[in-house]
This record gives structure tokens, sequence and C-alpha cells, in this order.
């Protein structure tokens, strides 16, 4: 199997998949596990490549840039793409437990059917994201995110989810439409729009000012980066749950991935210092208001929702650490690596909450006390989730912390370190008002049966966050190759 | 490569492995989760004798992996660690035959057997840590895995006092963090060296080093109970008996003043410390400590709460013997960090034995209680005596060298806090023996188990005893090679090397 079918496969696979899942919806599941699996594989392989190649580029049809459709994948983006397929297999596993309850499926016959091609395509449109050399096709690949993640909230078919739904929509649009707006000022400009070609180019006059203003707003408000996170609770807690772990996982790291790529990449050379403090200073602000808004909310999901406007917050800061030369390698890594770990840990929150949230038949916190006796399983899947979302070692998101922190210091930042040590601390609050509450005493209705895979899906990719602390030396071994010039000739 | 370098880490394994098959094996299987306790521990004590006999003979056992670029988990094993690691074997072992005594039908058994062989392989975790961010590793894992022990009953008190617990810990965790990541900006990675690594590598800027020393002292500082940071410990003495004896006596207070040793010897060095003023500064908060631990015991009517009271006090003397500076007072101070373990988990045991069998949690409720239950009583008045420092008892050793250890190092203040604190020591401890005694039973006692032939279950009297006679065995034979006074001097003789 050659580099051509591996990436062309990562996109293209699902691709067809989620077409045939469309068609033939009796053996939808059997097809995106298939396809998950697949997908691992090819994950790792592209990895493969790209270590012992170097980063890679595919000219679509043998046309290349500025006329063609170049695919581009360094150590960032196969990363990224194995965190897509990891995750993405964990979703498809829950998920062939989760829609065969009667409850979230069978009743809703139609949503079944809806959300196998769904997954689908939106796994292609992540790939085909990340593997994205030009900022065009970004903006398509966005878009296709975008409308698959806009269905997938309205899945559960409720008022309140297609509430939540169409106000995505909007914001998304709207978000796109800024993006648009910016990419075409600056092709008008210089006439391409492959970010190497850009990178090489970019005068930094005013159009290109106005051009990284509008890319950056549109990025920020799909990032749902405090103030701009509004939609996101509703969104992420009216999901069914594997739609959560997807969305709050996976989807928010793509249009973060877009903006660390124009950063680094496209604009590194101009003088975003300011822009770039504001940027952290928002994140701070994240952290604070995202983690005290999860330890007010009284239903679970809604809490893992806001845990994830806070964790977001934890990425921006790199945008103001990475501006000082002696910290921007570690601040580069710590971003890098949180989002993966990140999306580790919340889609396991995610998915081990909608498992309580059956085994009770509520969504409230207060009603899972002394829960952990009958869920053992899940409860202690949720808490490793929740020691990665503390940032607590041994965990990925721990190394993460430290790269964030060693950085902070490192420049003189004294603020975001005091902001990451909050943030812990904020989390440990949130996290154990729901751990605590599962181990009160007293007499409980017995809880229903969780199907076995609804069990243990979270709890291995809660365990996979926590392994991630132990095993990165390989993962940040891939993300130096093609890193970013800018930051690459620092320690 | 060899088998030898992995002992580290199979000590680790030796209770972390059992631990998470106890989670799987679930509630039901009684004898399997028995027997996987008693070989883990068996695992441990045995790996760790081979150590021993190793590290006497200068071998070198050091595991390392390389966590991210230029930081690395690194597990080692030197005569200081050794000394801790000991210490929490042979415990865990008599804690885990006096736990399956004590939980005999209670609920969630598998949890609590789970989470407290992980807890055990933190704590050895900590004590075989090479470097600073390895021993955060363990010290942030002993905290998440001792709340669902101290939760374990699941009451509001249980509840609440976790949640105090978890307040104080996991904020000393992030201060901890902070000084690491400091420390480590500064001056590269941060391996435990005896001696010290800073002295060499360190011009300029005292007070960021004071700063540091501060950051770091405060952040072991919540575990080793040093006041004012000392507050979750009476709170978490909701947990079971088992739980307070071996991880409130022993493992999470231990685990901090075994990191203020490390701090103040292994990474600052002794010397450097007293160039930046800072021992005294630490001398002073653990006299504070453990005047005020043993007045506020005074007053206890509960007896774990006054135990623990007791603890926050003796626990310093660890703390206390570093600062002092002098070989002397050193051993003082690390020989208390076994002994201290060993009687207050004999307490522990036997305060345990009389709330399970007779359901007595008072102190004023205890008159007469010796003649019900002579054993047990036995064994808490040789841990008292050892507490208040009778000779021929463990305590009598280490304050002994506390005591000469500090007028050695010309601060004789020091001995009038270890004078009042003995005084005190007897005002908490000797009414509790005297009236178990000496005085009539109130009437019959509140809850009164009959446990056939002995005057308790078994399995709760025999820790109680065991770790009572070590107390007079350590120091009856403290002039043997084998006794942990002699391993003391060990550790300090290799300290002090020129």
């Amino acid at each position: 199997m050659s580099f051509e079918l591996t990436i062309l496969g990562l996109i293209l696979v699902p691709l067809a998949a989620g077409i045939a899942a469309f068609i033939v919806t009796r053996f939808a599941a059997i097809l995106a596990v298939a396809t998950a699996l697949l997908q691992s594989l090819f994950a790792f392989r592209l990895a493969g490549y790209v270590l012992s190649n170097g980063p890679l580029r595919y000219k679509i049809g043998g046309w290349g840039a500025p006329l063609g459709i170049d695919l581009y994948v360094d150590g960032l983006s196969a990363l990224m793409v194995i965190m897509t397929a990891l995750v993405g297999l964990a979703v498809a596993t829950y998920s062939t437990s989760y829609f065969a309850i009667p409850e979230h499926g069978r009743e809703h016959r139609s949503n079944v059917d809806i959300f196998w091609p769904l997954f689908l395509i939106l796994w292609s449109a992540l790939n085909a994201l990340f593997l994205s050399a030009d900022i065009f096709n970004l903006y398509v690949t966005l878009e296709l995110l975008t409308l698959s993640a806009i269905a997938l909230i309205g899945l559960a078919g409720t008022v309140k989810s297609l509430q939540a739904a169409l106000r995505y929509l909007l914001i998304a649009m709207s978000a796109s439409l800024f993006y648009l707006l910016g990419v075409a000022l600056l092709y008008s400009v210089y006439g391409t729009v492959d970010w190497e070609l850009l990178g090489a180019q970019m005068q930094f006059d005013l159009p290109d000012r106005c051009a990284i203003v509008l890319i950056c707003v549109g990025l920020l408000l799909k990032t749902a980066l405090f103030p701009l996170h509004f939609w996101l609770p509703a969104a992420h807690a009216n999901a069914p749950a594997p739609a959560s772990a997807l969305l709050s996982g996976l989807v928010l790291k793509a249009s973060f991935y877009v903006l660390l790529r124009m950063w680094f990449d496209v604009f590194p050379y101009a003088d975003l210092r300011a822009v770039g403090n504001l940027l952290g200073i928002l994140g701070a602000a994240a952290i604070v208001w995202g983690s005290v808004q999860a330890i007010r909310q009284q239903h679970l999901k809604l809490l893992v929702a806001y845990s994830t406007v806070a964790q977001i917050g934890y990425l921006f800061l790199v945008f103001s650490l990475a501006s000082e030369p002696s910290a921007s390698w570690n601040a580069w890594n710590g971003a890098a690596y949180f989002s993966v770990s990140h999306a580790f840990a919340k889609a396991a929150a995610f998915m081990a909450a909608g498992s309580l949230v059956f085994a009770t038949g509520s969504a409230k916190i207060d009603d899972l006390a002394g829960i952990a006796q009958q869920q053992p399983v899940t409860v202690f899947a949720f808490a490793l989730a929740g020691v990665g979302l503390m940032g607590l070692p041994p965990s990925g998101a721990f190394l993460s912390k430290w790269l964030l922190l060693n950085a902070s210091l490192s420049s003189g930042k004294w603020f975001f370190t005091a902001v990451i040590l909050l943030g812990s601390l904020l989390a440990a609050i949130y996290v154990f008002r729901v751990v605590a509450k599962s181990f009160e005493a007293g007499e409980r209705q017995p809880t229903r049966h969780v199907p076995a895979l609804m069990q243990w899906t979270p709890l291995v990719l809660a365990l996979l966050s926590i392994g991630l602390g132990i095993v990165a030396t390989r993962p940040l071994e891939l993300l130096k190759i093609g890193a970013p010039v800018a930051i690459e000739k620092t320690p | 490569m060899t088998l030898n370098q992995f002992l580290p880490l199979l000590v680790v394994f030796s209770s972390l492995i059992p631990g998470c098959i106890i989670f799987l094996l679930g509630e039901e299987r009684r004898i399997a989760r028995t027997v996987l306790n008693f070989v883990g521990a068996i695992c441990m004590i045995f790996f760790v004798s081979l150590m021993l006999w190793g590290v006497h003979r200068n071998h070198v056992y050091e595991v390392r992996y390389p966590l991210i670029d230029g930081v690395d988990f690194a597990l080692h094993a030197d005569p200081f660690s050794l000394l801790f690691v000991t210490l929490s074997a042979i415990l865990w072992l008599c804690t885990t035959i006096y736990a399956i005594g004590y939980l005999e039908d209670s609920p969630n058994r598998a949890r609590f057997f789970g989470f407290f062989s992980i807890c055990v392989s933190a704590s050895a975790g900590i004590a075989l840590s090479a470097n600073l961010l390895t021993f955060l590793i363990f010290y942030e894992i002993l905290t998440l895995t001792t709340y669902p022990l101290v939760v374990h009953r699941g009451t509001p008190e249980a509840l609440r006092g976790g949640r105090i617990y978890l307040a104080y810990t996991i904020s000393g965790g992030a201060v901890l963090l902070l000084a690491i990541v400091w420390l480590r900006s500064l001056v590269g990675p941060i391996d435990f060296t005896e001696g010290g690594l800073l002295a060499e590598s360190v011009n300029g800027n005292r007070t960021t080093f004071r700063w540091i020393f501060g950051l770091l002292i405060a952040g072991f500082g919540v575990k080793a109970a040093l006041v004012p940071l000392h507050g979750w410990l009476p709170e978490s003495m909701v947990a079971p008996a088992p739980v307070s004896a071996l991880l409130h006596a022993v493992a999470v207070v231990k685990a901090g003043a075994f990191g203020i040793v490390r701090v103040v010897y292994d990474v600052f060095g002794v010397e450097f410390c007293s160039q930046l003023g800072v021992t005294t500064g630490l001398a002073v908060a653990a006299s504070i400590t453990i005047i005020y631990g043993s007045l506020r015991a005074v007053y206890q009517d509960d007896l774990k709460r006054r135990l623990a009271y007791s603890t926050i006090s003796q626990v310093s003397y660890i703390a206390l013997g570093t600062a002092i500076a002098g070989p002397l007072a050193t051993t003082g101070g690390i020989v208390h960090l076994v002994h201290q373990g060993l009687m207050k988990i004999t307490l522990f045991f036997a305060a345990g034995n009389l709330a399970e069998t007779l359901g007595v949690y008072k102190v004023s409720k205890l008159n007469g209680v010796a003649h019900r239950m002579p054993w047990t009583m036995l064994a808490f008045t040789i841990g008292a005596m050892g507490m208040i420092g009778m000779p021929p008892m463990a305590g009598f050793i280490s304050k002994w060298y506390l005591g000469s250890g500090a007028l050695e190092a010309g601060q004789p203040w020091v001995s009038l806090v270890l004078v009042a604190s003995t005084i005190m020591n007897a005002i908490y401890l000797l009414p509790i023996v005297y009236s178990a005694w000496f005085k009539e039973p109130d009437g019959p006692w509140p809850h009164d188990h009959n446990h056939g032939k002995f005057e308790t279950h078994l399995f709760l009297l025999i820790p109680p005893l065991l770790t009572a006679s070590l107390t007079v065995l350590v120091a009856v034979f403290a002039e043997t090679s084998i006794s942990p006074l002699n391993w003391a001097r060990f550790i300090v003789s290799r300290e002090y090397q020129p």
C-alpha cells in the first residue's frame, strides 16, 4: 500500500462508507466500525511515512499548486489524523450499543439511520481538513464539517437540541463567511491560496491585516473561545452522547488547528504580539469563566460542556506564550499535545456521562448519588477522564501543562502560570463534585443495566488519555517533523 | 540490563498489579482477593530485601524512562528510599491483615482493597523516586487514590472529610508543581543527589531560591501537616481504621515529611540551605507544629482525632531533625520516620479495635476497657509509652538523638521544644492508659460484638501486637547492624560525606 493510497484512503474511505451507510442502513453500524478500524490502520501508516520521510506533499491528479489541489502532511497533521482515528474508533464502538437502545434509536428510527452517514462524512471532512495544503480547501472542509456537526446537534430531535442546532447554524455560517472573506482578500492580493506560497509573500499592509483579523474572528467563533462560546454549552449538551464526544473532542480542534496553521505557517513574520496577547488573555478568561460555570451546573452534560469552554482556553495561551522565542517551542508543543489529550479525555467524559444519564434516566448530577456502587466501571471512567481534564500526572494533559508552564515561566508571563494552576484546581472542583456525589451512601433505586460496550469504551479511552502521559516521546518526536520554521530554531 | 535494575519498578508493580486485578475480580471473589493481597505484600517485602542487601554492597538500582525531551521518569534505590519503602512494605502487610478482619462483610471491599493497594504503590513510588518530577507524579497519584478510601463510607461526614482533604492536597500539589517547574527552568533536571545538587550550580539570585524553597516546603508541608496546613488530617479521620492507620499515620504524612528531607538534603543541600538561611525558618515552623499539635491533642475527646493531632505533632519531629542540620539530629529525624510509623500505627490499630469491637470512640468512655480487651490495650500502652519517649521504646531513641543533635548544633532552644512536647505527650496519652487499666467500667459497652475465643477477631489482634513488639525491638536492638537506627546512620554518613 503506497503513500498515495493511504492519504487518499483517509479522506475517501469514510466518504464512500458514509454514502453507503446512507443507502444500506441495515449494515451502517458494521460498516462504520469496519471503516474506523481501517482508518486507525491508515492513520498510523501515515505517521510512519512522515516519520521516515519528513513532511510530504501529494498533488491530486498531478496538477500541483497554484492550479490543482494539494494534500500535505507533516507531524502535526499526522498526529491530528491519529487523534481523529482513535477517538472515532471509540465513538463508533460506543455508538453501536448506544443507538441499539430503543430510547436512543428504535423509537426514532430515522435518527439512527442518519447518525452513521453523518458521523462518517464528518470523519472524512476532518481528515481532509487536517491534510489540506491551502487555505481555500480548509474553508471547504471546514464548511463540510460544520454542516455535518449541525445535523449531529439536532439529531436528538428535541426542541432544545433543535434550537441549539439552529443557533449553531447561524453562528457557524457567519463564522465561515468571515473566514471566506479573509481568504478572498488574500487571494485577490497574492493570487494563491497555498499556505507555503502565501507565507513567503505576505507583506502585512492594510489588506493583509484585515484578512488576518477576519480569519481570526471566523475561527474564534468556531472554536468557541470566550466570549464567543455562548453557543457551545447548549449545542454540546443536547446532542446525543456520541455526538457530543465528537463535537467537543474533535470538531473544535479542527478550527483550532486551522488557526494554529495560519498563525505559525502563513503569518509567522507578522508582528502579531498584541493580537497574540489578546488571544492569550481571552484564553485565560475562558479557563476561569468556563470552570466557574462548570462548577455551577446542575446537569451532568452541561458541566462537561462548560469544561470544554474552559479547556479550549488553554489552547489559546500558545498565541501569547509563543511570541517569546525562548518559550515558543514549549508553548507550541504544549498546545498541540494538549488538544490531543483533551480530545481523548473529553470524549471519554462525554461518553461516560452518556452512560450515567442512561443508567439513572436523569440528566441531573444530584441523581447520581451513590451510583459508584452500581456503575463502578463508568464512574471510574469518568473519574479517570477527569484526571485528564484536571491535568494531574500521569496524564497527557499533565505533560502539556508542564510544557505550557515551562513556557510561561521562561517568558516571564507569570499571569499565565497562575491561571494554568488555577484552572487545574477549578477543574478538580467540578470533577470531584460528580465523583463525590457518586460515592454518597444511602438507598438508591436500582439503575438500568448499561451495555458492556457503553461501560468499557469510555474507560479504555480515558486510560488512553492517561497513557498519553507515558508514551509522549513518540508523538512529540512526530510533532518535530515539519514544525513551523518560526519556532523550530529555538531549543 | 539485568533484572536487578528493574527491582525498583518491580516493587511498585508488586502492589499496583494486585490492585488492578482486584478491581476486575469484583466484590464476591473474596479468597482470590485475599490471596492476591498477600502475594503482593510478600513479593514487595522480598524485592525490598533484595535491594537492601544490594544497596548495602553499593549496588546501583536505577530505572530511567524519558517522558519528554530532558524530562525523565526515574526510579532508584538509595539508602534513604529503602528506609521508607521497607517501612511501607512491612506495614502494608500488617495493615492488610488488619483490613481483612476489619472490613469483613462490609460493602465495596473490592473498591477498598484495589485503591488501598494502589496507594501503597504510590508511596513506594514516592520512596523510590530519583527526581522531583517522578516524586510529584506519585505524590499526586497518592492524593487521588486516597480520596476513595477517605470517602469510603459515603456518609455526609466522610464526604466532607474527603472534600477538605482534596482541597488541601490538590492545592498543595499545584504549589509543588509550580515550584518544580520553576526550579527546573532555572537549573535543569533535578535528580536527587546525596549532599544536594544546587550548591555549585547557583550563582546570583538567592531570593528566588528562597521562594522556591518556601513553595516546595509548602507543597510538601500540606501532606506532612505542618501548621497551618494541617487542617485536613483530623477531618480525614472519618476514614475506616485501616486507612487512618496506614495512610494517615504512615504513607501520606510521611510522604510529605520524606519530601521535606529530600528537598533539604538531596536537592538544596544542607550547606546551601543554611547559607540561604531557610533552615531556621523550617525549624521554627516544625517547632510550632509540634507544640500546637500536642496542645490541640490534649483537648480532643474523640480518640482518633486525638491521635490525629498527635500525628501532626510527631511528624514534625522529622522536619525538625532535618532543619537542625547536624549529623546527630538528622539521624534522629530520619529514624523517627520509622519509629513514629510503628508507634502510631499501633495506636491506630488499637483505637480501631475499640471502635469495631466495643463501639467506643471517645476517650471519656474508655474506663476499664483494658479488662475487656487486655491485649489491645497492652499494644496501645506500649505505643503510648513509646510516643512519650520512655526507654526502652522506639520514641526514646528518636528523642535522644534529636535532643543531643540540637545541643551539638548549638540550638538548645530545640531541647525545650522537645521537653514541652514530651510533657504534653504524657498529658494526652497517660490518662487514657490510666483509665483503661485502673478505672472500673461505667457499664456495658455500646456495641459489644462477641468474637468467640479471643477478645476480638484474630486478624484485628495480631497486627497491633506485631507492631507493638517491633516498637520495642527496634529500640532494644538499636545497636545491631539491621536496626533502623543503624540504617539511619548509614544514610547520614553518606549525606555528610565530604
